[in-house]
């Protein structure tokens, strides 16, 4: 099967025996080790890890896109956001009646602004199979209809770039409305348990946790499995010669609307898994610096490498969280630094060293020189 | 096409009763056939009135100064560019006018551009396999595997233009000429009926020219080949029949003597008072 394909590729096993790895050793040393214990990982520091999961996911998504397809999409933060709405909706009908107004049907905010009943968007979310495959098909639908409009029209480029930028921007502005029924600028929040379990224990947060780490496992070998399929090379084609693909047979609007919506599917995805771990989702998740800051992690890692996103999704926002907790102004400052050097000094970033050296290690005289004499 | 119009025309089959997926119908000897065909670019004729009709396995060369139409020509019948009037058909069933790229590519109608346009991120080996004449849809492209026969064949492509050393490296490391030749073989994968060849022989040296030449020329026969291209060498070296454009429509029809000897050519390629 297509899907399996990958598994017999050193890259493929190596990313998800690290991951694995990470996994068990967080998983033992949060359980294993008394609290106070030096090598204790606390409650706090697996959430915070599962939430760089969260990003690593969101980051493969947009590497898919833009590394392998050459859409530079700037609004998949919209995408994760929709699957972190859908993912909060079935949460907040598990609140029942035990919210501040104890109605059994209608969640807080709606008590609170004199909705009599539910609305119609809402029936169906309070059944986990429905709300996790709205996970999915919502931003997918949103990816199918927008990407269908714009790829039938040719519009690739920087100006796509805008309008996903634009898309997201809308999407934050219309759920601030109250009358949307999303919450508003508060969004959604207070959840209590998902599938039974109360989120606020720390063994459903390791659950939680552990689940994120399969669902980056899954993410990463569905990218990699279409990557590495002749679709994968007919994606780069597109990417670098799109004029040239078409008169080869391809349609490239239908090979980009599908990679785009099983991009945006995966951030919905990594958005569903965020919701619980914080404990909140609104619309700042909409915000178009948010889509921004996730190219930033993709180019810090390396294009078009998959793992390469991983390392730079995590490596980013372990950064923030340390420097927004020593210098809070300065992030925003380190952050574009970080951007402007890389580009200039690592245009393949991290996973382009690292590359690097293994070509180092392990090209033969021979070939290069091949190489060199041909250029 | 109103249906008005089209109940009219009584030297056609109505166009709903024409069909899509048959095989391309050469039994009345053209594969190529352009009639009245019209284009212009905010005013400017790109092509007027031009007629061409190409046979089933000619070697065909174009030549014309530039902006003589040859490479809008080229657009019109690959997809690329609708003609404001005019016919082109494909055999005696497709109307290439009523289809898009892919549709037109996957009826067996490949296109060599002017400049060199090969996927420079993939190997010379994966270059050949996109280009390989398969179900191109996204679902069984995701899902297509190599088999056996497919390596021999992309093999064999490589073995014919000379690529054979260079299989699995990245194309973007190629000379000019190589690439040439990696753009050719692709349109071989294809297996077309048609092909139309923009200035295969731009950037190469004396002895590549050669080899180009023997390549096109043993192609002829059993595809059809359209050739454009300025240098008259070497189009002298493979041409039978040469088609003159001129402003955008034909000028001159024939052998490479009797066009080069045609007065009215002299005078577009050498001046008024040549």
């Amino acid at each position: 099967m297509w899907l399996t394909r990958p598994l017999q590729e050193r890259s493929t096993q190596l990313f998800l025996g690290i991951l694995f790895m990470a996994l068990l050793v967080v998983s033992v040393l949060h359980v294993a080790l008394p609290e106070g214990h030096a090598l204790h990982v606390s409650a706090y520091t697996v959430t915070l890890l599962g939430k760089y999961l969260c990003y690593a996911l969101l980051a493969v998504a947009v590497d898919l896109v833009w590394g392998y397809l050459g859409i530079l999409s700037l609004g998949h933060g919209a995408f994760f956001a929709l699957g972190g709405y859908a993912m909060g909706m079935y949460l907040m009908r598990q609140i029942g009646d035990r919210g501040t107004y104890g109605d059994p049907v209608l969640p807080d905010f709606m008590v609170f602004l004199n909705w009599q009943e539910l609305p119609w968007y809402w029936y169906g979310f309070d059944m986990a199979w429905f709300a996790f495959a709205m996970v999915l098909l919502v931003p997918g639908a949103l990816a199918l209809v927008f990407g269908w409009l714009a790829f039938r029209s040719r519009v690739t480029g920087v100006y796509l770039s805008i309008i996903t930028q634009a898309l997201t921007f809308a999407l934050m502005l219309a759920f601030f409305r109250n009358e949307m029924g999303f919450g508003g600028n508060n969004g959604l929040t207070d959840f209590r348990d998902i599938l039974g379990f109360n989120l606020r224990t720390d063994e459903v947060r390791l659950g939680l946790f552990i689940a994120t780490g399969i669902a980056l496992a899954l993410g990463y070998l569905v990218c990699r499995a279409i990557v590495a399929s002749k679709l994968g090379r007919v994606s780069v084609a597109c990417r670098d010669a799109e004029a040239r693909t078409r008169f080869l047979g391809y349609r490239v609007e239908r090979v980009q609307l599908f990679v785009f919506v099983v991009s945006a599917m995966l951030a919905g995805v990594a958005g569903a898994l965020y919701v619980p771990q914080v404990g909140i989702i609104n619309p700042s998740e909409f915000s178009p610096l948010f889509s921004i800051e996730i190219v930033v992690w993709v180019a810090l890692g390396g294009r078009a490498t998959l793992y390469g996103a991983v390392i730079g999704a995590i490596l980013v926002n372990y950064a923030k969280t340390v420097f927004t907790g020593v210098m809070p102004d300065a992030w925003l400052f380190a952050l574009g630094a970080l951007f402007v050097l890389v580009t200039v000094f690592l245009p393949q970033g991290i996973a382009g060293l690292l590359k690097r050296r293994r070509k180092r290690n392990d090209d033969t005289p021979e070939t290069s020189s091949t190489a060199e004499a041909t250029a | 096409m109103s249906i008005m119009t089209e109940l009219a025309n009584r030297d056609q089959v109505f166009s709903f009763l024409t069909p899509t997926d048959s095989p391309v119908d050469v039994r009345h000897g053209p594969i190529l056939y352009m009639e009245d065909v019209n284009v212009s670019f905010d005013g400017f004729k790109a092509i007027n009135n031009l007629n061409l009709t190409i046979d089933d396995g000619e070697l065909r060369c174009i030549i014309g100064p530039n902006g003589a139409g040859k490479t809008t020509m080229m657009d019109i019948i690959t997809g690329k560019t609708r003609p404001d009037t005019g016919s082109v058909w494909f055999g005696s069933r497709h109307n290439l006018l009523q289809m898009n790229e892919p549709d037109i590519a996957s009826l067996g109608i490949g296109r060599k551009f002017q400049k060199p346009t090969v996927f420079e991120a993939l190997s010379v080996f994966e270059n050949l396999e996109l280009a390989m004449a398969a179900d191109k849809r996204v679902f069984p492209t995701l899902t297509a595997t190599m088999k056996p026969e497919h390596r021999e064949r992309i093999d064999a492509v490589l073995e014919t233009i000379h690529l054979k050393d260079l299989r699995d490296h990245p194309a973007g490391i190629l000379s000019h000429g190589q690439k040439q030749w990696l753009e050719i073989g692709m349109l071989l994968m294809q297996r077309p009926r048609l092909l139309l060849v923009d200035e295969p022989v731009a950037g190469m040296t004396e002895q590549e020219m050669e080899r180009t030449a023997d390549l096109l020329t043993s192609l002829a026969g059993k595809q059809s080949v359209v050739v454009v291209e300025h240098d008259m060498g070497f189009v002298r070296s493979i041409a039978r029949k040469v088609t003159v454009l001129h402003q955008g429509s034909v000028l001159a029809e024939g052998t490479m003597d009797q066009v080069s000897n045609d007065p009215e050519v002299i005078k577009v390629y050498l001046g008024e008072d040549a």
